[in-house]
């Protein structure tokens, strides 16, 4: 693509600059009615688009929780923010962890029906949370596992998608890196280790990026999984900050500070691991 | 210390109905401190045979011992071998150090050891100054070096070699044969070595295995192979042209080949039909020949020089100096070759007679 017209050149970016203020501009509505007071918000129609003055408030009063200027109470998000990031870091990690080893015994280990054990992974990408919701719920509550971290983490663990990633990856390795471990006497596990995992590098830190906003943004199985205030992850908060009277009794600075805090971590984890991906194209090993 | 011995071993994949042999009973002995080149065209079995010595293929039937061992049941690792691969298989994460230490860390050699030892062998190789380069820093002339970096590091009984040299380009190859020739002088390992590249084979073997459709067609040194084919196969695979062989029927000093009667300058060593061959570069053009060969087409080499004719109804090729004035296509010209040059073959068993 190196032809020179001017005119494609600048329709082009006309369409990326409409793009991103499509996607833009709702953040930055967000985050300016997060820096005005409930009462600004409510009195202006329309709303102001330069940012007002109560910013250090409105975040103070969404993260320690407080009187609002309505009158009413409203929760800490901190602690939801900490069950948030402590949900998707167990499910990310734990997806990591379990479609790695279960890749790594499907592709390199011949145990007796290894292909139908492979296909019946496989069919479960076709059974989405959703589908499956009412029986893992059954089990979890069975289990005593509801308003608990594991309730919360576990049923999302489970990945059939990741799986089938890292086999496709580990397939791409060479025959003869896994002969070379062996005649260099390394057993199964310390190949996965020291060659394996090295080499998927990669691969985890983009399946990292997608399993974390993953479980991050979860908002069906906690609301069937927590039933008590202390163990609600921060997207079910911001549901409930605006369930309750009208729109004159709402909070509006605080949600949409609230708004903001739920979207930095993912936004941090790629923004961090973008590095990575870059990294991971420019040293194609193999 | 390092000789192999192998007891008809065979090699089959698959059970029953479906199984397929691909090494019917071969037998070798290889003493200690011998460069042996397996060579054979593709599929002849050669890789997995090596593969099998290397303990990467499990062995169907027959025994394997090295060095005084037995080692059907060894892992790889135990074998006291070392390999180097076609593609190479060096750790791409790893830097050229780790990758040839890696091994003897497994081993639990001690570190100050390993590194007296990976400096070593840097140096023999000469890659002292890329120790720290990963893999894919390297040409690959260098990730070859490296890949036998980390197969003397650990200081085996055998080498293995899985036609190490074909990823390289012409040049480079030339030298790296050099180089490993120089390497086997200096170490004296007993090195197992797999091409499918005749003059690799010729150049590097002290001995060669020539195998065809899983079976050992000659055991011998190069000259050997070279100057006593023992099978019609052997003879048309080692050389370049390959050997002319000339169905016939032999009569005393006669050989008739389609209709055409040959004059023999010894008596054939039996009557009957037979298979005579004939090497291009041992036949010269002579007035005195006594075979009229029908000129069909010229190939300049620049030394030398290709000539495509009949001899009846058979085709012979033969190779003439590139300074010799020569024949024209259709021209019909004298063949000379001497008993000497002369190699009789069963044309039902294609055993040497």
């Amino acid at each position: 693509m190196v032809e020179r017209r001017p005119l494609a050149t600048a329709l082009s970016h006309l369409v990326l600059v409409l793009g991103v203020l499509i996607i833009a501009f709702p953040i930055y509505l967000t985050f300016i009615a997060s820096t005005h007071t409930a009462r600004e918000i409510a009195q202006q129609a329309p709303m102001s688009l330069l940012p007002g003055d109560n910013i250090a408030q409105s975040y103070n009063l969404a993260l320690f929780g407080g009187q609002t200027d309505n009158g009413a109470r409203t929760p800490p998000v901190a602690p939801m923010l900490w069950i948030s990031l402590v949900s998707a870091l167990v499910i990310s990690i734990g997806k990591i962890a379990i479609s790695l080893l279960s890749a790594f015994a499907v592709v390199y280990f011949r145990f007796p029906l290894r292909n139908l054990v492979f296909w019946m992974i496989f069919v479960t990408l076709m059974l989405p949370v959703e589908v499956r919701i009412l029986p893992t719920y059954k089990v979890v509550s069975d289990l005593g596992m509801l308003n608990t971290y594991a309730g919360l983490t576990v049923p999302l663990i489970a990945s059939a998608t990741a799986t089938f990633l890292f086999r496709q990856f580990f397939l791409t390795v060479p025959d003869e890196l896994v002969e070379a471990a062996r005649i260099d006497g390394a057993g199964p596990m310390r190949f996965f280790w020291d060659v394996l995992l090295p080499l998927s590098r990669t691969s985890i830190a983009a399946l990292f990026v997608i399993q974390f906003i993953y479980g991050w943004n979860q908002y069906l199985w906690p609301l069937l999984v927590t039933t008590t205030e202390d163990m609600a992850p921060i997207v079910m908060g911001i549901k409930r900050m605006i369930s309750g009277g009208g729109d004159a009794a709402i909070d509006w600075n605080v949600v949409m500070a609230t708004a903001i805090l739920a979207m930095l971590p993912p936004a941090v984890v790629v923004v961090l691991m973008q590095r990575w991906f870059v990294k991971g194209l420019v040293d194609t090993e193999k | 210390m390092g000789a192999i011995a192998l007891r008809n071993v065979e090699k089959t994949y698959g059970h029953g109905p479906k199984a397929v042999k691909v090494i019917y009973g071969v037998n070798a002995e290889i003493p200690d401190g011998e460069f042996i080149v397996i060579v054979g065209p593709s599929g002849c079995g050669k890789s997995t045979l090596l593969r099998m010595v290397a303990g990467l293929e499990e062995i169907t039937a027959g025994e394997i011992d090295i060095g005084g061992r037995v080692v059907n049941k060894l892992e790889p690792s135990e074998r006291d071998i070392a390999m180097v691969f076609q593609n190479y298989a060096l750790y791409p994460h790893m830097s050229v150090y780790d990758n040839m230490a890696y091994g003897l860390k497994i081993a639990k050699v001690p570190k100050a050891e390993i590194e007296v030892r990976v400096q070593k062998a840097a140096k023999i190789l000469e890659l002292g100054g890329l120790l720290d380069r990963k893999p894919r820093q390297l040409s690959g002339g260098q990730r070859q070096r490296v890949a036998m970096g980390r197969a003397i590091v650990r200081q085996p009984q055998v080498f293995l070699f899985d036609e190490p040299l074909s990823n390289l380009d012409a040049k480079l190859r030339a030298q790296t044969r050099l180089e490993i020739r120089k390497l086997h002088h200096e170490l004296g390992v007993t090195s197992l070595f797999v091409t499918h590249d005749q003059v690799e084979a010729m150049t590097l073997a002290e001995r060669m295995i020539v195998m065809n459709a899983g079976r050992i067609e000659q055991i011998g040194t190069p000259e050997q192979v070279y100057q006593k084919p023992a099978t019609t196969f052997v003879a048309g695979f080692i050389g370049s042209p390959p050997m002319n062989l000339l169905h016939g029927q032999a009569d005393g000093s006669r050989f008739t080949v389609g209709g055409q009667a040959l004059q023999l300058p010894a008596a054939a060593p039996r009557a009957g039909p037979l298979l005579l061959g004939v090497r291009p570069e041992h036949a010269d053009l002579n007035p005195a020949g006594a075979w009229p060969l029908r000129v069909e087409m010229l190939e300049m080499l620049g030394a030398e020089r290709l000539v495509y004719g009949r001899l009846g109804d058979a085709a012979f090729t033969l190779r003439i100096e590139g300074t010799l004035v020569p024949p024209q296509a259709g021209d019909t010209v004298k063949v000379l070759v001497t008993p000497e040059h002369m190699h009789w073959y069963d044309p039902g068993t294609g055993q040497r007679v």
